[in-house]
């Protein structure tokens, strides 16, 4: 799968709930996979006593990964040839995010077409958790 | 981070495709993937961060026989050991502020990589609850077993100054 630039206009939008409802466990599990044991994002007494955080809270790394599987699923495989965040807000257990990409260029880069992404991923109560850019490669 | 020898393993990339609940056969099923136009199992987007695992000083993971400043029954007293910008941190230390990647390839499972990180820009910035807000760039730059450059990641953490009623 993969965009054709003759198919794309500027403003169009797509978006993925990435997540429903994180659960703890997928802390760990991130945690796990990466190699980043923090333990705020998997020990509630560190979390909480320590650290004075009301929970433990997911990775940022975590929610860029979750955005990144809504870029994929839009753009193709292997066809992402950037994406930048900024974490600008907390995630915390039991929350759903939604990812959105909104179509801000497309232009020509020797001879390849490219389409330049404005990212943005929000919790369920619409507030901004991460934003950032992606430019991908695209089909005529 | 400083990664000498970071071995792209197809287990891995499954794990790791399964902690952000992505299930996209490219990740782990090679029958699949040759029918695709990468034609190959490839790693995701975030995936090069795992590199970590690899790293020998990474702060972020428990050690034989070193403290280790998350909690047992109790919280333990032990610090976190100081952080080195990429994110992460404990009480009082670093967070991640932002990450980039630029993709020259995507990474496939037999991949070798090396990560030379550089620092790049630090600044300051008022917090809004006063104290500064103290910014640092790191730059790692992956190589595969070819010597080609295969991704470019920058990461930008940010520490607080202790405020004097926090201290």
């Amino acid at each position: 799968m993969s965009l054709s630039a003759n198919r794309l206009e500027i403003g169009q939008v797509h978006e993925e709930v990435v997540v429903e409802d994180l659960r703890r466990t997928q802390l760990v599990q991130y945690s796990g996979a990466s190699g980043d044991y923090n333990p705020l994002h998997s020990d509630e007494v560190f979390a909480t006593r320590v650290a004075g955080y009301p929970t433990v809270f997911a990775h940022g790394m975590l929610t860029m990964g979750l955005t990144g599987k809504m870029l994929t699923n839009w753009v193709g495989d292997g066809r992402l040839t950037s994406f930048g965040v900024r974490f600008v807000g907390q995630v915390w257990p039991g929350d759903t995010l939604t990812a959105r990409a909104t179509v801000g260029a497309i232009r020509d880069e020797g001879g390849v077409k490219q389409v330049d992404l404005v990212v943005e991923t929000v919790n369920q109560d619409g507030r901004v958790v991460m934003t950032g850019a992606a430019s991908a490669r695209i089909d005529p | 981070m400083a990664v000498d020898r970071f071995p792209v393993e197809a287990g891995h990339i499954l794990m790791f495709a399964r902690s952000i609940g992505d299930a996209n056969p490219i990740y782990s099923d090679a029958e699949y993937a040759r029918t695709t136009e990468v034609g190959h199992v490839i790693a995701p987007p975030t995936f090069v961060q795992a590199s970590a695992q690899f790293d020998p000083d990474w702060p972020l993971r428990p050690k034989i026989g070193e403290p280790w400043f998350g909690s047992g029954k109790d919280p333990t007293g032990a610090r976190s050991n100081p952080t080195r910008g990429g994110g992460g941190g404990g009480a009082g230390a670093g967070l991640h502020a932002e990450q980039h990647f630029e993709y020259h390839r995507h990474l496939k499972p037999g991949d070798v990589l090396r990560g030379v990180t550089k620092e790049g820009r630090r600044w300051e910035k008022e917090g809004r609850r006063g104290g500064k807000l103290q910014f640092m760039e790191l730059i790692t730059e992956f190589y595969d077993q070819d010597d080609q450059l295969v991704i470019t990641a920058r990461s930008v953490g940010v520490r607080t100054e202790k405020l004097p009623d926090q201290a």
